[in-house]
C-alpha cells in the first residue's frame, strides 16, 4: 500500500508504463436522444482521489453510476483492475458506492447497515462484529451503534453511508456528492476526514461533485465535465493555472476573461490587442494559434495588483473606477469598470487592520504580470 | 349561539361525535339490548328488557340464553370457523395476487400509473351485486368461460364451477382486490428505490434485496391491506350466497336467516354480537398499524 501511496504522490498519470486501475474506453451514454456520457476516456490509478466536477446535468453522476454497474454503457468498455467489466452486476464488483441520498435502510440499526455487506458476503459472525466495530470507531460513530437512521443528524448518516461502503473493503469507492448534504462547516472538516481515512484505507476514490472547492481540496486530479465530455483532466493547480478553454477556466475559481487578437506571435511572447481591455496585453510565453486569431486571455482576480499610482510599464495596464466593494474579512472583492464598459473582478487580500483606504468611484490603476494571464484559443 | 353556551369550535368538534352517537352508538345499544331480550311472537319480535309489573315495580329480565344456544348448537360455532377460514384464504389470495400489482404500478411511470391506478378502481363505479351477477354469468354450467372451453376443446363436458367453493374465492377475491392493492401502493409509492441499488451495491441479488429490504418496509402497507380484507370478508354475506351455493356456511348468512328467515331477532343481535367482539382486536391492530404507517411518513 504505501508504494502505491508513494506512486500517486509521483503522478503515475505522466509514467507512461504504470498500470491504470480504472480505465474508461471511449464510453457513451445516451437516454433516448440525450447524450449524457459522450465518448469518455479516463485513466485513473491506484490510490488517487479523482474527482468529477460538472454542472448538474453534465453528466457526471452516469459515468460514475457506469462504474458501480448501475447503468449500462451505450457504447464503450470500463476495466476495472484489469478486468472488462461489461455485463458485470452491481453485486459482483469489487465497488462500493455511497449514495448522495445515503440510501440507508430505514429498518436497521446503524451497526445492521454496516454489517449488511459482509453478511451478504456470509463472513463469519465474529468477524463481521469486529469490522463492523472497527469500522464505526474509525468513523467515529462507536456509540450510535444501536440507533436507527432516522436518529442521527445528516453528518452522522453521512458517516454511517461512508462505513458501510468501506467496510467491505472495496478496491474502489465511488462517492456521490459525499459532502452535498452537509453544512459548509461539517463539510470543511468532513473534507480533510475523507482524505486522511483514504490515506489510512488506500482505497481509490471516484467523487462526483458540483463544487470546485471540494474538488480542489480533494482530488489528486480533477475531470471537468461539460455536456458529457470531459473538458479537461488534471491535477487541482494544472486546472486552476493553465486552464485549456473559458469554459474550464470561467468554471474553476472566478475568472476575467478578455476577448482579443493575436497581433504579435513570438515564441518567447505574444501579444493581444483587446478591445474589451482597451490596451495591449503581453503574454510572457508562447502559444499555438495561428497570427490575427481571436484568443481569450484569462486573468484571474488575485493576480491583478491594483493602485492608486501609475505602475511603470503601459502594457498589462489599464485604468478604471471602482464600482463595488465586498469586504469578505479575508479578503476583499473589487468590481472596477473600465473606460470600455468592461467590468474587472480584483481581488486583495487585507494583510493590513487599516489599509489605505480605497473607496467607491475611486480612480485606480489594475496591473498584472505578463506570466499570468492563461491564452485560450476555445 | 354564545347565548347557548355553545362555541363555533365546540360545534366543530361535537359534530362527529354526534353523528357517531346517532349512526354507530344508538343502533348499537340496540342491537345489544335486543341480543338480551327474549323471542316473541308479536312486532318487532322479541320482548322488552324493562317492563312495569305491579304498581310501583319495575321488572328487567335478562336474557343470556341467546348467547349460550350459540355454543350449545355447533351451527354457529362451524360458520364463524368457517367465515374466519374463507377469510383467510381470500387475504392470502388478495395478498398474493394484489403485491406483484402493487409493486408494478409503484415501479411505473407516472402516465401509466395514473391509468393503471384507475383501472384499479374502475370497477367501484358499477354495483357490486352487478359484478356479482356477471360472475355468474361467467362461471355458470352454459356461461361465457364453459362456452369458450368447449368451443376450444380443452373440455367435452362443462365444468360445475359456480355454485362452489372456487366460484366463493373466486367472487370474493375478485371484489377485495383494490382493497389490498390501494394500501400496498400507498405503501411502495413513498419506497426509496435507491435502497435497491445501495442493497445490489453491497452484495445482494435483485431477489435478496427483494426480500431483505423492499418487503420489510413494506410490512406496515400488507398489514393494512389484510386487515382492509379480511374484516369485511368475515362478515361478507352477499357473495357467498349468490356464487357459494347452499352449503357455504358463513356466519353473515347465519345471521341473514335468523333474522329474516326465523324472525329470531335476539339470536341473530347475539350472532352480531360475538362477531363485533371477535373483529374488534382485529380492527384495533389495525388502527395502530396505521397509526405507525402516518407516524413513519414523515
Amino acid at each position: 500500500m504505501s508504494t502505491s501511496a508513494g506512486a500517486v504522490k509521483a503522478a503515475p498519470w505522466l509514467d507512461a508504463t504504470a498500470r491504470p486501475y480504472v480505465t474508461v474506453e471511449r464510453v457513451s451514454k445516451s437516454f433516448g436522444e440525450f447524450k449524457a456520457v459522450d465518448d469518455v476516456s479516463l485513466k485513473i490509478y491506484k490510490g488517487e482521489i479523482f474527482c468529477l466536477l460538472g454542472a448538474s446535468g453534465c453528466g457526471k453522476t452516469t459515468l460514475l453510476r457506469m462504474l458501480g454497474g448501475f447503468e449500462t454503457p451505450s457504447s464503450g468498455r470500463i476495466f476495472i483492475d484489469g478486468e472488462d467489466m461489461t455485463g458485470v452486476p452491481p453485486y459482483e464488483r469489487p465497488v462500493n458506492m455511497m449514495f448522495q441520498s445515503y440510501a440507508l435502510f430505514p429498518h436497521m440499526s446503524v451497526e445492521q447497515n454496516v454489517a449488511f455487506g459482509l453478511k451478504q458476503d456470509r463472513v463469519p459472525k465474529a468477524e463481521i462484529a469486529e469490522r463492523v466495530a472497527t469500522m464505526l470507531d474509525l468513523v467515529k460513530l462507536g456509540s450510535f451503534a444501536k440507533r436507527k437512521p432516522h436518529q442521527l443528524s445528516g453528518g452522522q448518516k453521512q458517516r454511517v453511508a461512508l462505513a458501510r461502503s468501506l467496510v467491505k473493503r472495496p478496491k474502489l469507492l465511488l462517492l456521490d456528492e459525499p459532502l452535498g448534504a452537509l453544512d459548509k462547516k461539517l463539510r470543511e472538516h468532513t473534507q480533510f476526514e475523507l482524505i486522511s481515512l483514504q490515506d489510512k484505507l488506500g482505497v481509490t476514490f471516484v467523487v462526483v461533485t458540483h463544487d470546485q472547492e471540494e474538488a480542489m481540496t480533494l482530488a489528486s486530479r480533477i475531470g471537468v465535465m461539460n455536456h458529457g465530455e470531459i473538458v479537461q483532466a488534471g491535477t487541482p493547480s494544472e486546472i486552476y493555472e493553465f486552464p485549456s478553454s473559458k469554459f474550464v477556466a470561467d468554471f474553476v475559481g472566478s475568472v476575467n476573461i478578455f476577448e482579443g487578437k493575436l497581433i504579435e506571435d513570438e515564441p518567447e511572447h505574444v501579444r493581444i490587442a483587446s478591445d474589451e481591455l482597451g490596451g495591449i496585453i503581453y503574454v510572457s510565453h508562447g502559444i499555438s494559434a495561428p497570427p490575427e486569431a481571436i484568443v481569450w486571455a484569462a486573468v484571474r482576480p488575485e493576480k491583478i495588483f491594483m493602485s492608486t499610482a501609475q505602475p511603470g510599464s503601459a502594457d498589462n495596464t489599464v485604468r478604471g473606477a471602482v464600482q463595488d466593494i465586498a469586504y469578505l474579512g479575508d479578503l476583499s472583492i473589487y468590481l472596477v469598470k473600465l473606460p470600455t464598459g468592461k467590468v474587472v473582478r480584483v481581488t486583495q487580500p487585507n494583510t493590513s487592520r487599516h489599509a489605505e483606504a480605497i473607496t467607491w468611484d475611486q480612480q485606480v490603476y489594475l496591473s498584472w504580470d505578463p506570466s499570468s494571464p492563461v491564452v485560450v484559443t476555445r | 349561539m354564545q347565548r347557548l353556551g355553545i362555541s363555533g369550535r365546540g360545534l366543530v368538534v361535537a359534530l362527529p361525535y354526534i353523528w357517531l352517537l346517532l349512526f354507530f352508538v344508538v343502533p348499537f345499544v340496540i342491537v345489544l339490548k335486543i341480543s338480551f331480550s327474549d323471542i316473541d311472537l308479536a312486532i318487532p319480535p322479541y320482548k322488552p328488557l324493562i317492563e312495569w309489573i305491579g304498581k310501583n315495580s319495575l321488572a328487567i329480565k335478562v336474557d343470556f340464553n341467546n348467547y349460550a344456544f350459540l355454543f350449545t348448537d355447533s351451527l354457529y360455532i362451524n360458520a364463524l370457523v368457517n367465515s374466519i377460514k374463507v377469510a383467510f384464504i381470500s387475504t392470502l389470495l388478495c395478498l398474493l395476487i394484489g403485491y406483484p400489482m402493487a409493486y408494478g404500478i409503484a415501479r411505473s411511470t407516472a402516465t401509466t400509473r395514473n391509468l393503471l391506478l384507475l383501472l384499479v378502481i374502475l370497477p367501484f363505479w358499477t354495483s357490486l351485486l352487478l359484478r356479482v351477477y356477471a360472475w355468474i354469468g361467467l362461471l355458470k354450467a352454459n356461461g361465457v368461460i364453459n362456452n369458450i372451453l368447449i368451443w376450444l376443446g380443452v373440455i367435452n363436458e362443462p365444468l360445475t364451477m359456480l355454485y362452489t367453493p372456487f366460484a366463493m374465492y373466486v367472487g370474493i377475491v375478485y371484489s377485495y382486490l383494490p382493497f389490498m392493492i390501494l394500501p400496498l401502493y400507498a405503501n411502495l409509492e413513498k419506497m426509496d428505490w435507491q435502497l435497491l441499488e445501495a442493497a445490489e451495491d453491497l452484495g445482494c441479488r435483485p431477489t435478496q434485496a427483494f426480500y431483505k429490504i423492499t418487503l420489510p418496509l413494506s410490512r406496515n402497507g400488507i398489514l393494512a391491506g389484510s386487515m382492509l380484507v379480511f374484516i369485511p370478508a368475515v362478515g361478507e354475506f352477499v357473495i357467498p350466497a349468490l356464487l357459494g351455493g347452499p352449503n357455504a356456511l358463513m356466519i353473515g348468512r347465519v345471521l341473514w336467516d335468523e333474522f329474516f328467515s326465523n324472525r329470531a331477532w335476539p339470536v341473530a343481535s347475539a350472532v352480531a354480537i360475538l362477531l363485533l367482539i371477535i373483529l374488534v382486536p382485529f380492527m384495533m391492530w389495525y388502527q395502530s398499524v396505521q397509526a405507525r404507517e402516518t407516524a413513519g411518513a414523515r
